[in-house]
């Protein structure tokens, strides 16, 4: 294929997707917002004015850059894993397999798809996190750039387990067992300075703590860990999902027989 | 005039061990009309995976208009249309977005694949239902849909596994008319069906693969010809006890109203109706027992099956 055909072929596949979770609006974009809603009601404004202060801000302000990054990393991740899944188990990911469309272009096109979807839900829930507190963002290409890699990251984590998963319920073991975990324990709610020095250890070990870090340290200009390392972890892992994800499709892992 | 297919020691060995294809050979030129027969299990639709590059093969050579689905992958598919067995869409999708959006997968640009697209859903009589989801079709729409998306980059090999599969008479003699006229426009087409009669009136060429190999292929005429007698059906306007006797053949009395006899090729049946019509026996109307592909595609495959068996018992 052409370049220009592969062009074609790609902005078919972001169309296709971005049109998917736009249908679905009500299952899509809605429920991550009135979640994070809750969350900025009840722990910012009623639990949090009791909590005082944390990394030297206000309660609200601290957890407003965690809550934005926790629905970056479940509506990227969840994206593609239930759009890849549902054309597998449609059988209508052979449209794409059949198709001179090379393995690349089908992983960006899903992965842009999960991108998408992630930064749609994290603008809304920033556009609701003003009605509750300001945001003064310190640094914004770090605050930009995490932000993207992140949802990269984490819609190919999504795109590994669509490729592996054999029913419904398979693709939400990982978020409800793993990601959530992760994240919930990432210092969405908390400074991993108010923990024990073992556990902030364990915490370290944790990569979802990293990217919701740098993501405080561009809104709010703190941080707990260091961001040239966050960086470059994340940087690592997108590396090297992207070969893995390009293996598969190679290969035609659970796709082709 | 130049190959559209062709298969040069094609094997496939699924993880399970089964050995679905042992080697096979085959090649369609250019123009034809191709029916690639055998029983459930035979090893069509693995054929039809690999040559789509939806199953991986375990060994052997496909080239598509001399292009090796290996090394020229985009050029080959690019000249490939399949409309698969099953329903392999998004059935929350509009009719007129997934073909569409499957002309975009091979690189037309949004206004060609468009244009392209109604045509085709016009041809196939899906026009009205282009605002439709998917899952919103009858079974014979779902087929032509499919069809319509096969067609939509204008391949020049068209692969059809079982299209009219579960399509009413009046849909299906739509859809055979509509498969000639696009193989009278330069399309080759091959075809998998279990309707022989399908094959016999659409195909000039057929092969017939059986556990993995092929056990016949030639023309449909060819073949047809080496059928040394047929059966045939006459009902009779007198309600009759027993056969009546006709020197040189054998009837039987199937119902009161109706006689079966065998003609060995070279047999006159001017001679059968002479002799029925002295014995005060009159034929209302006549018909050919069975399909005269069925007969010869059983024979076939059980001749595959027996030596087969033979094999396995000198093993």
């Amino acid at each position: 294929m052409s370049p220009q055909e592969q062009w074609i072929a790609l902005t078919t596949i972001i169309r296709k997707e971005i049109h998917r979770f736009m249908r679905i609006w009500v299952q899509t974009l809605v429920p991550p917002v009135i979640t994070m809603a809750l969350y900025f009601v009840i722990f910012g404004t009623l639990i949090g004015s009791r909590i005082g202060e944390m990394g030297g801000f206000n309660y609200m302000s601290f957890v407003v850059p965690g809550l934005i990054m926790m629905s970056v990393i479940t509506n990227s991740y969840s994206n593609v894993v239930s759009s890849f899944y549902s054309a597998k188990f449609q059988h209508n990911i052979e449209e794409l397999l059949v198709s001179p469309t090379p393995n690349y272009i089908i992983l960006l096109g899903f992965i842009c798809g999960g991108v998408a979807r992630g930064l749609m839900v994290g603008l809304i829930v920033t556009v609701v996190s003003l009605l509750f507190t300001k945001l003064h963002i310190q640094h914004l290409g770090i605050t930009v750039a995490i932000v993207l890699m992140t949802s990269i990251l984490f819609s190919l984590m999504g795109f590994v387990n669509a490729v592996y998963a054999n029913s419904f319920d398979d693709i939400s073991i990982i978020p409800t067992f793993v990601l959530t975990p992760l994240t919930y324990l990432g210092g969405v709610f908390y400074s991993i300075s108010l923990l024990p020095e073992f556990w902030q250890g364990v915490s370290q070990l944790n990569p979802v703590l990293y990217m919701v870090n740098a993501f405080r340290y561009g809104v709010l200009g703190v941080s707990d860990i260091n961001i040239s390392f966050a960086f470059a972890g994340v940087a690592v892992f997108i590396v090297a999902l992207t070969v893995y994800c390009l293996h598969l499709l190679k290969t035609g892992k659970r796709l082709r027989a | 005039m130049s190959v559209a297919l062709s298969i040069k020691q094609l094997s496939k060995t699924y993880d399970n061990g089964f050995e679905a294809l042992k080697g096979i050979d085959l090649e369609v030129k250019e123009g034809d009309f191709f029916a690639l027969l055998g029983p459930n299990g035979a090893g069509k639709s693995t054929t039809i995976g690999v040559i789509c590059s939806l199953v991986t093969k375990s060994g052997g050579k496909v080239s598509i208009f001399g292009h090796d689905i290996d090394t020229d992958f985009a050029a080959a598919k690019k000249e490939l249309g399949i409309v698969p067995q099953e329903f392999n869409f998004s059935q929350f999708e509009q009719v007129r977005t997934i073909v569409v959006n499957q002309a975009g997968y091979y690189g037309l640009k949004k206004s060609l694949a468009e244009e392209r697209a109604d045509k085709y859903l016009k041809q196939l009589g899906l026009w009205e239902k282009r605002h439709t989801p998917a899952r919103m079709l009858s079974g014979g729409m779902k087929r032509r849909l499919m069809i319509a998306r096969a067609l939509v980059h204008e391949p020049h090999l068209l692969i059809l596994d079982e299209p009219t599969a579960g399509v009413d008479i009046e849909l299906r003699r739509s859809m055979w008319e509509f498969l000639q006229d696009i193989n009278a426009k330069g399309t080759t087409i091959i075809l998998t069906t279990h309707y022989l009669e399908e094959a016999e009136s659409l195909c000039r060429n057929i092969a017939i693969i059986d556990k993995g190999n092929i056990v016949e292929n030639t023309s449909i005429k060819a073949l047809l010809k080496t059928l040394n007698k047929e059966v045939f059906v006459l009902d009779t306007r007198e309600a009759l006890t027993a056969a009546p006797e006709v020197e040189g053949y054998q009837l039987k009395l199937v119902e009161e109203h109706s006689l079966e006899i065998e003609i060995e090729k070279g047999g006159s049946l001017n001679e059968v109706f002479e002799s029925l019509t002295r014995s005060g026996v009159h034929v209302v109307s006549m018909r050919n027992k069975a399909n005269r592909l069925e007969e010869l595609f059983v024979s076939l495959v059980n001749g595959s099956a027996d030596k087969t068996e033979k094999a396995e018992v000198k093993a």
